[in-house]
């Protein structure tokens, strides 16, 4: 049982100036291999700021993360190594603007794992045809639609082979008509079995692929539970006035 | 007559020419002069692009890595904290003071003991603009989007290929531009550099404007000169900024 759990967040704490402000005020989580967790607050709730915790962009103040059974908030760990089993989404894609698609998608296998160009760009190819962008291979970012831009953003995550797949508002600043897109490949990703975390407002995407879903509030888990524990029977009141707001 | 007056006026001036720039071999010790000034500038250019890149790169680091570091407790974090306070140091004083009080600071009191003027200029030109080549590179780093560094960093890049294959390609395309014109101001600023017992075109053109005691002919020979080299960089940054356009997705 205990091998199954590929990340454990144990009282992890972010504060700012100098504690008056509490982002995270001591989190407790366990993400199981396989799991899709969905997160899920209002704004402001710490839900950005402990997914990016879980690859140290954000610096806890205090507590612990287990990733892959090493403790990687200890003094001298090789955190790039674990990164590269940590892939990341974001909410404004962050592609790389001076390089082609192809480009985008192979300089980390290349420059990270030592593959060959061609070993990287046929596997870049055969990412680029599952998201049926292949032949966008060799445009710029600026040439793409926001959707496409974030479906390029989850394959170049891809392309170093993740573990787990950690998605901040992936949706969040597409148009309304691109959320569909990006959604689906997420939803096949989480049918092929990855460990994903992700911080979403899509309540649809939650209920359907979620296999568990995290409720958060000022810096804190108020509840945690299964989509049908958490949106037909909430208990809390907080979680039960955020979804009166939402759905 | 008219054409008399003309004829009278075109006949002083060649004659003024004559003197200020034929007699003695004069125009030779413009020449004299211009050598020094593009020596003193191409020298100075290259350590100021030296210095700013260690000082630019001391400065990012601190800035974008530098919690990182702290929070991975790497003792290189206390050694880059020491070396950061050293360059802010450094670019308050050489952008705090005239440029000129630092040439005769290194003259005087620093290589006191040398009387080779156009080293010394070479040394304090070159440090003085390296604080300014580092704030350009600085800036040009920091205008990129701090997402290009967090995709970097997320794909499992470290901080230096995060910078060397991401961050600094991008920001070249910003700093160059102000880069080249930091060094046209910097040809500029060498006109000062007669202080120090050398001569540059400038001084050369006061020597001339000393011994011929006429001061039109040499001061607006050197002025062309200026402007001609001026003109001609301009030129070729403009050309290099269209460059950088174009290739711009």
């Amino acid at each position: 049982m205990k091998d199954n759990v590929l990340i454990k967040v144990e009282n992890l704490k972010k504060h700012y100036s100098g504690g008056k402000v509490k982002a995270l005020d001591g989190v407790n989580a366990e993400i199981k291999k396989g799991e899709v967790i969905v997160v899920i607050g209002p704004s402001g709730s710490g839900k950005s700021t402990f997914l990016r915790s879980l690859n140290l962009l954000e610096l806890p103040t205090d507590g612990k993360i287990t990733f892959d059974g090493e403790d990687i908030t200890a003094a001298k760990v090789n955190i790039n190594r674990h990164r590269q089993k940590m892939g990341m989404v974001f909410q404004h894609f962050n592609l790389f603007p001076n390089m082609t698609i192809l480009r985008n998608m192979t300089i980390a296998p290349m420059k990270l794992l030592g593959k060959k160009k061609e070993e990287a760009e046929a596997q870049a190819m055969a990412l680029l045809n599952r998201v049926g962008l292949a032949d966008r291979c060799n445009a710029y970012p600026s040439q793409l639609s926001g959707g496409q831009k974030q479906r390029i953003a989850i394959v170049r995550s891809l392309c170093m082979s993740p573990e787990v797949m950690l998605f901040d508002e992936p949706t969040s600043a597409l148009d309304p008509e691109m959320v569909g897109e990006v959604l689906d490949v997420m939803r096949e990703l989480a049918r092929d079995g990855m460990t994903m975390v992700v911080v979403t407002h899509e309540m649809g995407f939650a209920k359907e692929v979620g296999s568990r879903v995290i409720f958060m509030d000022e810096g804190r888990i108020i509840e945690e539970g299964t989509p049908d524990e958490i949106f037909r029977d909430p208990k809390s009141d907080r979680l039960k006035s955020f979804l009166m707001k939402v759905l | 007559m008219m054409f008399d007056v003309i004829g009278q006026w075109l006949n002083e001036q060649r004659e003024l020419f004559i003197l200020n720039f034929i007699d003695e071999s004069r125009w030779k010790l413009l020449l004299t002069g211009l050598g020094n000034t593009l020596l003193i500038t191409l020298f100075a250019t290259l350590i100021g692009i030296f210095l700013g890149i260690i000082v630019a790169a001391v400065r990012t680091t601190y800035d974008k890595n530098g919690e990182a570091m702290a929070f991975h407790k790497s003792i290189g974090y206390y050694v880059l904290k020491i070396a950061n306070v050293l360059c802010k140091l450094y670019l308050t004083v050489m952008r705090g003071t005239p440029v000129v009080v630092q040439l005769l600071i290194a003259y005087f009191i620093i290589f006191a003991s040398s009387d080779n003027g156009i080293m010394v200029a070479i040394f304090a030109f070159g440090v003085n603009s390296g604080a300014y080549v580092a704030e350009i590179l600085r800036g040009g780093i920091m205008s990129i989007d701090n997402g290009q560094f967090e995709a970097g960093r997320s794909l499992g890049f470290n901080y230096l290929q995060t910078m060397i294959y991401i961050v600094i390609p991008q920001a070249i395309k910003t700093a160059l531009p102000s880069l080249l014109n930091e060094f046209i101001a910097l040809l500029k600023e060498t006109s000062v550099a007669g202080y120090v017992g050398l001569v540059d075109i400038t001084k050369a053109g006061a020597i001339i404007r000393g011994r011929t005691f006429s001061a039109f002919m040499p001061l607006i020979a050197v002025a062309l000169v200026y402007l001609i080299l001026v003109t001609l960089l301009t030129w070729a940054v403009s050309k290099i900024e269209r460059r950088l356009r174009k290739s711009e997705r």
